[in-house]
């Protein structure tokens, strides 16, 4: 700041003094910074200490509240030496400035008028100048330095020093009465006034002195005039009296602390080069008064302050809170108000004389007060709302009840939300609102519509003088003269120009520089003074047009009238200065000429030199070549064409023909001597003519522009943000608005633009023109920016009906209409944008980072020193430390600033690109934070439906409360995901196959994501369909049909969506009917052997048998007691239910059964319930009562038995079947173990009575249910999505038409063409049958017997575990694996299971299709049909069982298609039934083949592979995995008997353990009567129950659920013992087959 | 999984399901249940109940009082899943056939205290306007194959409902712990904390 001053300085002595004045301030600036910082720290001390004084003496009146009056007194000290030290920087700095120049002469007032005349940029300067001169009056005639020196030289004397501890003194005085004595002025009110008086004559006088003693080096001179010297012209050398600060010291005291406000500086600076000319002269005089005043205003500063502090703690009565609380506010009596008014006001009563200082004082007081009413824009200061924030009154509740509590209304006060400045990328901290202040101060129209002619002329010629003001101002002329002399003198004093040449080199050189110099700075020279000439004649000219016009139209529109000031000069002086400079011209360009006459002339002198060699050696040849043939010319010719032309001689360079140039030139251009010099003054002096004078059109013209007025509207970044008043345009044109807007934002500005709207009368608001103005650099401050003027114009076209010249529409001066110009509406508008200083002095500029985010615009700080595009404010900070910017030189000034902005940490450059800049916005706490808490991780994994989380229920509310172990599988699961756990599966093969399930399983899962968030219309409302004409049918025949019908038939029900359902709403219904053909009991003494029927072929198997029991067998049966008492129940989820105990081997039961259903976790998605696993048991018991009475004398009088169920067989039907057929209905084949001791399946011929004849053609025992779930629900749907297909497009098309015909006629019927691959693609389904070897293993075994390796196969087949799709894949879709897949799976459905089984049979060289169609419990499904000797066979590949056609038992119901590797035949025959139709498939009649004449096959690519590669399993393994199921079920076998012991009969357990491995060489045939006979031998003396349970081995827990649903644990007999044998036998491909051997033992006694 | 008893809050919602307004139809009944979170467990009350039929009244409202009392306790853990209501109104049609004629659902006040609740209520429309005639006919107006799916946000893109009269709840509502766990619903709470912070904020 200061240097920016000094540097002003310079530039003012620069132009007072001219170049050639020298200025060496510098050093001794530098040693003041120095020493000012010793004296202010002198001046702290100094005042504390008078501090210590004041408060002693307080300390007496006041002990009480010593401490607090003590810190308030010494920050009010030091408040008051704030003050003056701010206000005397301000105040010297600017004096040196001729600043307030008027305020002398015209007063207060008058000052105020002019500047308010300046606009509103002035108001600031005004409001500062203002409240200096306030403090300076205030100060002024208060007190008086005590010092009695009387002279006037003597009250300069008195030093800043002293005059603070004046000050102080003072203060004290005022404090306390009893001071007074230290006063020397007993009246200081007397005292004051004289002083008063005193200074009104001293106004005059002490610059008078300064100038009249310049040269006066006495001591004794004041240090004002020193330091008001050395501010100004630094001639003097101050000397410095010992003790006293010398002037420099004070002044560089005083304007140490400069930077808190720099407006005022700036303003004054401002005003001064505005009222320069009038300051020029006697402004010396004027100024050192005012300095005096303010000097003076400080003391008087101080005093009040003083006052007021002490006042105010006298009045204090309140706590040490209060009171800092009350200071904020800034509260003050009246009393004390008063006392002070009275005591600024008394005075100017008695000095009645003096206007001046009464209104000084008025302002002062108003100014005074001021500072706690009035902010610093000048509005009273207040809170933004006076309504209080709550109510003081308790709330009021409502007594009524009719308002609800949320409902009540609260008055909530409006608070200023804190701007959302957040929005920008970066911005850290808050920044605060930034103010942008645009002044408006007024529009003037270069051109507008309703101009006359005389105004376009006026215009133009304020243009041209503005124009002519401009260049006076820079005085080109005067300045390019002064240079082309100095050069001129320069080039003359030069020693030894002519005479030294060698040494000179450099001297020559920089003649040369000179010279070169001289005529550019003539030639500039001589351009402006032509410019110059030919304005003024311009000006001459327009104005002379403009009169001519004025009498033309016999009116003047204008009060524009043009003067020209003539200014005689002396002839004589002025023709010798001429003819110097024509000589001084003349002389230069002939010596140009010269120069360049000599460089010519040596050009032609080689030249010459060239010609006339080259003419020699021409002459030669030819003299040569006269001999030589002519034909050589013609090549010659070349030759001679290049001869050079004879150089002419330059003509010398006359003087005379020169100085005639120069002079020709310099009369064109010139003034001639003696001609008076004109100066053109425009003033507005004329007159208008009165309006009634004028001719019509131009009263029309007059009224036009009345009608007219002016607006702008500000746009901030293109909206409206304000407008002005509307003004009218006066008959000048001009607008005067003088309007702030201050702009609150938070971003950088993008766009400022104002907008011009003409009213014309009372019509709309009409756009002249935009101006888009400059957003102003960040070093522009309110009060600093100076007022520019933005041109602007409009291209619309307006033609008047009078005199108005129109915008757009050519017109013309002369009266023929010739010279036509046309103009556009246009002017200027005079604005200043600045950036506010807010209160603190902080600049409310957005920091620079936010400027990139908006318009890329680059900070002219950066630009300026040739680095434009440095973005990076931390390096160039960096670089700026780095490189010792020197922060004092005025060109770096912003740049310094933008450093330490960017370095103070307030700007936050963001080194990233954000994409979601708002996300931040809502993260409440960090990721980490988030992440660790335990709650919200449950609740994220639960929203993910992560399994394990997915129906978590009550998620605990505190962390503390969650155990880790929740997470602990979940996090096992996810570490473990590549890791193959074999704890669980006993076998590692299939924990593989697990795993890749699971994990084909989550790849399908994902897929089919979205699909199963799709709803429809179905899955959320139930609408009837629209009935057609079938429905209308049954629905009338419905109306015909009995109420109450013989058969009564089940009605379908609703479907229910499982997703709203839960806990307890699903029932698993059974409704056991009847079985067929249980097992009866054998009596032990029975020998009765009877051959099995399975044993026996095919051929015997399937015809039709007639009994084979003599009458005399049975009727031995029949008198028996009773056969078997057989019951049934059913398990599932380990609910058991049963119904009651029926009798014989074909029992009725018909009753219903009723099973709750949990799903798992309670989720009743469709999803889970798909993946429910569970299995329905129905097993059969027979229910055996014992009498354990052992004593038979009770028998009369009790019962004493005991009831044992001994387990017959069972039924397990998966859940997921149930879920998707819905209901399962149909007689089913009970597995019943190959050996069930102590029972045997006896024909009950009586019981059969002759009906057997059909049922007979199978064996085994049936029973016949209906299972249902209650509500009925909606399975998942298969997959709406067509995957992609690497299938012929032909053929996929054909498939396609295939189904619409198939489905048009059977539309229940399966047809089955494509099917999904496990890699999501759909595959022609031919592609899956291929001719597949079966393991040799199995074929070495019957080498001689196809039947029996058939057999085996699908016994091999079967023994692969079934798992559902539906399970594996949610259900949503059917993906088929081809067979070695499917075995290294060792899992899949029937469709795996039938084509692996259909392409055994294939290699086996039988003939074998694939069946698809329904059966039971399946539903659709796959079966394999063969031909076997004019018979066909039907296999189920799940169990292995294969049964004729015509078998009743056959669980297939309905034949949809038939596939064959090479084809598809649809059934097209009138019934589905296997013993309906014909499996002829040659007859088209019957079979729709897909592939025929018309669409051959095109030899489709199997996708099964060559060949199967079989490993022959591990026995080891086996045996491995045998003992550890083994060891599994026992302990499964303890737990479930809880309150018993289980003992173990290790002799029997091994009997079985022998014994199994012979039933799994057998397939469970044949064995039973050996088995039985080994058993009798070896356990002679026990009751012996038990059977083999056979089964796939796929996982651990189906052979737990299957033991546990036999209930053998159950006998609570206490002398019970237990026998358990386990027999894996290991099948080629790690199929196994398990064996479990139960059985309970009870010692017969 | 987590603590046996984990710190819970309890909201207990009683009141009536006080009366219905729709104009065109008489003689309805109308059934509750509630939907809630899966954090939510009723502990006390009951769940779902169905209402007497009632006639409208003589006066000039016309109104369908039902005046039904609901009474139900939850503890819950978490707010999510806040339990609603859910009112499902059935009547006769000229046919004498139950048809549906409103649901509406609304949450169960935060705020404890006394509650007047309006619920609109809506059916869904059908899907054409011969099925609309043929639904009207056969007396099998298309409803939702659950209430409770007014109360959830998924899948109600694919219905198109009309509007259908209003159904008046009273709820009186009581909480426990809520403070307690961080979770401030009540208003008069809300009132003066927030006067409580605008004064810290004037003394700062």
């Amino acid at each position: 700041m200061k240097n920016r001053l000094k540097g002003r300085e310079e530039e003012n002595v620069k132009k007072t003094f001219g170049d050639d004045t020298v200025i060496a301030r510098d050093p001794e600036m530098s040693h003041k910074e120095e020493k000012l910082k010793i004296i202010s720290e002198e001046f702290v001390e100094n005042e504390d200490g008078e501090a210590e004084k004041l408060k002693k003496k307080l300390k007496v009146q006041k002990q009480k509240r010593r401490k607090q009056i003590r810190k308030l007194m010494l920050r009010e000290v030091k408040e008051g030496r704030d003050q003056i030290q701010v206000f005397l920087t301000s105040s010297l700095s600017t004096a040196p400035h001729r600043c307030l120049p008027k305020l002398q002469d015209t007063g207060l007032e008058e000052q105020l008028e002019g500047t308010a005349n300046l606009g509103f940029q002035q108001e600031h300067q005004e409001r500062s100048e203002s409240n200096l001169l306030s403090m300076a009056i205030r100060k002024g005639p208060r007190n008086l330095p005590p010092i009695p020196s009387t002279s006037r030289t003597g009250f300069a004397e008195f030093s800043m020093r002293e005059r603070m501890r004046e000050k102080l003194k003072a203060a004290r005085s005022k404090a306390e009465s009893a001071l007074l004595q230290e006063i020397p002025s007993p009246k200081p009110r007397h005292f004051v006034s004289l002083r008063e008086e005193e200074m009104t004559g001293f106004e005059e006088e002490p610059g008078k002195n300064v100038l009249r003693e310049p040269q006066d080096k006495d001591s004794q001179r004041s240090t004002r005039v020193r330091f008001q010297d050395s501010g100004r012209k630094l001639k003097f050398k101050p000397q410095v009296p010992p003790g006293f600060p010398s002037a420099e010291e004070a002044y560089n005291f005083f304007t140490f602390n400069f930077d808190p406000e720099p407006e005022k500086d700036e303003t004054k600076d401002k005003k001064r080069e505005e009222s320069n000319q009038e300051v020029e002269e006697g402004e010396e005089e004027e100024e050192k008064p005012t300095y005096e005043e303010q000097a003076e205003k400080m003391d008087e500063e101080e005093l009040i302050n003083k006052k007021e502090a002490n006042d105010f703690l006298l009045d204090l009565d309140q706590t040490i809170h209060d009171f800092l609380e009350l200071r904020a506010a800034e509260y003050e009596s009246i009393h004390v108000i008063k006392q002070k008014e009275k005591e600024i006001l008394f005075r100017p009563s008695s000095l009645t004389g003096i206007g001046y200082y009464r209104n000084k004082n008025i302002f002062s007081l108003l100014i005074s007060q001021e500072r706690k009413w009035f902010g610093d824009d000048g509005r009273i200061l207040a809170l933004p709302n006076p309504i209080k924030q709550f109510s003081t009154r308790p709330p009021i509740f409502s007594p009524e009840e009719g308002i609800e509590a949320g409902l009540e209304i609260l008055y909530k006060k409006a608070v200023n939300s804190v701007p959302n400045n957040q929005y920008i990328v970066g911005s850290g901290d808050s920044l605060g609102q930034f103010q942008l202040d645009i002044d408006i101060s007024g529009l003037i129209f270069t051109h507008h519509p309703c101009f006359s002619r005389e105004h376009v002329l006026a215009s133009k010629l304020a243009q041209l003088y503005d124009q002519h003001l401009a260049r006076r101002q820079r005085n080109q002329t005067k300045f390019l003269t002064d240079k082309l002399n100095a050069l001129r003198n320069a080039v003359h004093t030069h020693p030894d120009f002519t005479k030294t040449h060698g040494p000179g080199h450099t001297a020559q050189e920089s003649m040369k520089k000179y010279k070169f110099d001289i005529r550019q700075t003539r030639r500039l020279r001589d351009a402006e003074e032509e410019k110059d000439r030919i304005l003024l004649k311009t000006i001459i000219k327009v104005w002379k047009e403009m009169k001519s016009l004025r009498d033309f139209q016999k009116f003047t529109n204008t009060p524009i009238k043009l003067f020209l000031r003539k200014e005689e000069v002396d002839w004589k002086i002025d023709e010798k200065v001429f003819e110097t400079e024509i000589q001084a011209e003349t002389d230069e360009l002939l010596e140009e000429h010269m120069e360049e006459y000599e460089k010519i002339m040596e050009e032609y002198n080689t030249a010459y030199q060239k010609w006339k060699t080259w003419k020699k050696t021409q002459r030669n040849k030819k003299k040569k070549k006269k001999a030589t043939e002519d034909q050589e010319e013609a090549t010659e010719g070349s030759e001679y064409g290049e001869e050079p032309v004879k150089p002419t001689p330059p003509e010398p360079v006359d003087r005379s023909t020169i100085e005639q140039q120069v002079r020709e030139r310099a009369l064109h251009r010139r003034r001639k001597p003696g001609e008076p010099i004109l100066i053109p003054e425009l003033s507005l002096a004329g007159s208008v003519t009165p309006i009634e004078l004028c001719p019509r059109a131009e009263i029309l013209r007059r009224e036009d522009v009345k009608k007219r007025s002016v607006f702008l509207k500000v746009l901030f970044n293109n909206k409206e943000v304000s407008r002005t008043v509307s003004r009218q345009i006066g008959m000048d044109f001009r607008v005067h608005f003088g309007q702030i807007f201050n702009l609150q934002i938070h971003n950088w500005p993008e766009s400022l633009t104002l907008q011009v709207y003409e009213t014309a009368g009372y019509g709309s608001n009409n756009l002249l023109a935009e101006v888009f103005l400059p957003i102003p650099e960040t070093t522009v401050f309110t009060g600093r920016a100076s007022i520019e003027e933005i041109e602007f114009s409009s291209n619309q076209h307006v033609t008047l009906d009078h005199e108005g010249v129109g915008s757009g529409e050519p017109f013309s001066f002369e009266a023929d209409g010739s010279n036509k110009i046309i103009l556009m509406t246009s002017g200027k508008v005079s604005h200043s944008v600045a950036w506010a200083v807010g209160e603190n002095g902080i600049p409310l500029i957005p920091p620079a980072s936010q400027q990139s985010t908006g318009i890329r615009r680059r900070i002219d700080a950066i630009a300026s020193i040739g680095a434009s595009g440095l973005a990076d404010m931390k390096k160039l900070a960096k670089w700026a430390a780095e490189s010792k910017l020197d922060p004092n030189d005025p060109n770096n000034a912003s740049l310094m600033q933008l450093i330490t902005v960017a370095t103070s940490g307030d700007t936050y450059v963001p080194e990233f690109f954000r994409l979601e800049q708002l996300q931040q916005e809502f993260n409440f706490i960090s990721d980490e934070e988030l992440n660790r808490s335990k709650r919200f991780r449950l609740l994220h994994l639960r929203t993910l439906e992560v399994p394990e989380f997915r129906n978590f229920k009550q998620v605990p509310i505190y962390d503390r409360e969650i155990m880790e172990k929740v997470f602990q599988d979940y996090e096992k699961r996810i570490r473990d995901r590549g890791i193959i756990e074999t704890k669980d599966h006993l076998d590692t093969h299939r924990a593989i196959v697990a795993k890749y399930l699971q994990q084909v399983r989550e790849s399908v899962i994902n897929r089919f994501l979205i699909a199963r968030h799709h709803f429809l219309l179905s899955d959320l409302v139930v609408e009837e369909d629209v009935p057609n004409i079938s429905i209308l049918g049954v629905s009338l025949f419905k109306l015909a049909e009995q109420k109450r019908p013989l058969k009564p038939r089940r009605k379908g029900r609703k479907k229910v969506p499982a997703q709203n359902l839960s806990d307890g709403d699903i029932k698993l219904l059974v409704n056991i009917l009847r079985a067929y053909d249980i097992p009866v009991r054998k009596p032990i003494s029975s020998k009765l052997q009877q051959p099995s029927r399975s044993s026996r072929p095919f051929s015997e198997t399937l015809v039709t048998s007639p009994s084979m029991q003599s009458p005399a067998h049975i009727l031995d049966n029949v008198l028996n007691q009773v056969l078997v008492r057989p019951f049934v129940e059913v398990s599932f989820q380990r609910t058991v239910c049963h119904t009651t105990t029926a009798e014989g081997p074909n029992p009725s039961w018909n009753e219903e059964l009723e099973l709750p259903f949990r799903a798992p976790n309670s989720d009743y998605s469709t999803t889970s319930m798909q993946s429910v696993k569970d299995d329905i048991f129905i097993n059969i018991f027979d229910e055996v009562l014992y009498d354990i009475l052992e004593d038979d004398r009770e028998r009369g009088s009790g019962i004493h038995t005991r009831i044992e169920r001994h387990w017959l067989g069972s039924v397990r039907i998966p859940f997921s079947t149930l879920y998707f057929q819905g209901r399962i209905d149909g007689t089913f084949k009970i597995d019943i173990p190959p050996v069930l001791l102590g029972y045997s399946k006896e024909r009950n011929i009586i019981n059969e009575r002759g009906f057997d004849s059909v049922r007979s053609l199978s064996d085994g025992t049936y029973i016949t249910f209906f299972m249902t779930i209650e509500p009925h629900l909606v399975s998942g749907e298969s997959v709406r999505e067509k995957f992609d297909s690497q299938e012929d497009e032909k053929l996929l098309q054909a498939t396609e038409k295939f189904h619409v015909e198939c489905a048009l006629k059977f539309p229940k019927r399966q047809c089955l063409t494509t099917v999904t691959n496990l890699s999501g693609k759909t595959v022609f389904i031919t592609r899956y049958l291929r001719p597949l070897n079966p393991p040799q293993e199995l074929l070495d075994m019957y080498p001689n017997n196809p039947q029996a390796t058939a057999e085996l196969v699908a016994r091999y087949v079967a023994l692969i575990p079934f798992l559902p799709d539906s399970v594996s894949f949610n259900g949503i879709c059917d993906l088929w694996s081809t067979s070695d897949q499917f075995l290294d799976l060792l899992a899949g459905d029937e469709e795996e299971h039938a084509v692996l089984l259909c392409n055994y049979f294939l290699a086996l060289g039988k003939k074998a299709w694939l069946v698809m169609g329904s059966a039971i419990p399946e539903g659709p499904t796959a079966y394999v049909l063969t031909w076997e000797q004019s018979q066909y066979l039907i296999w189920n590949p799940c169990s292995g069982h294969f049964y004729g056609q015509f078998d009743t038992f056959c669980p297939l119901k309905s034949v949809g298609c038939l596939i064959s590797p090479d084809n598809i035949w649809f059934n097209i025959q009138r019934y589905d039934s296997p013993m309906r139709i014909n499996f002829d498939i040659t007859k088209p009649k019957l079979w729709k083949s897909f592939f025929s004449r018309s669409l051959p096959y095109p030899g489709l690519s199997s996708v099964q592979p060559e060949e199967l590669i079989y490993q022959s399993t591990d026995k080891v393994a086996a045996a491995e995995l045998q003992d550890r199921i083994e060891k599994i079920l026992k302990e499964k076998i303890m737990e479930w008997r809880p309150r018993h012991m289980t003992r173990w009969n290790r002799y029997c357990t091994s009997t079985l353990r022998h014994f199994l491995p012979l039933l799994e060489k057998n397939q469970g045939k044949d064995v039973e009567e050996d088995h039985r006979a080994e058993l009798l031998r070896q356990l002679g003396d026990y009751r012996f129950s038990g059977f083999p349970i056979h089964m796939a081995f796929s996982e651990v827990k189906p052979l737990i659920e299957t033991v546990y649903s036999t209930g053998v644990h159950n006998i609570d007999i206490s002398n019970v013992e237990f026998a358990l044998a386990v027999y894996v036998h290991a099948y080629p491909k790690n199929v196994l087959s398990v064996w479990i051997y139960v059985a309970s033992l009870v010692r017969n006694k | 999984m987590a603590a046996a008893n984990p710190t819970v809050f309890m909201v207990m919602v009683n009141g009536q399901v006080e009366s219905g307004q729709f104009p065109e139809f008489n003689d309805l009944y109308c059934k509750y249940c509630f939907v809630y979170g899966q954090d939510w467990v009723p502990t006390a009350g009951l769940e779902e109940g169905i209402s007497q039929i009632t006639s409208k009244s003589q006066d000039i409202h016309r109104t369908l009082v039902w005046n039904f009392p609901i009474d139900i306790t939850f503890k819950s853990t978490n707010p999510y899943g806040w339990p609603q209501i859910v009112i499902s109104v059935y009547g006769p049609d000229v046919f004498g056939n139950d048809v549906v004629r409103g649901y509406g659902a609304v949450h169960v006040p935060f705020i404890p205290g006394r509650h007047k609740r309006t619920i609109p209520m809506f059916v869904p429309e059908s899907t054409s306007k011969l099925q609309k005639l043929t639904s009207w006919f056969m007396g099998r107006r298309p409803e939702y194959t659950d209430p409770k799916l007014v109360a959830q946000g998924e899948g109600r893109e694919v219905t198109r409902v009309r509007s259908q009269g209003f159904v008046t709840l009273l709820l009186n509502v009581v909480t426990k712990d809520m403070k307690k766990l961080g979770y401030d619903t009540s208003s008069l709470e809300l009132h003066t904390s927030s006067v409580i912070d605008l004064s810290e904020g004037i003394l700062k």
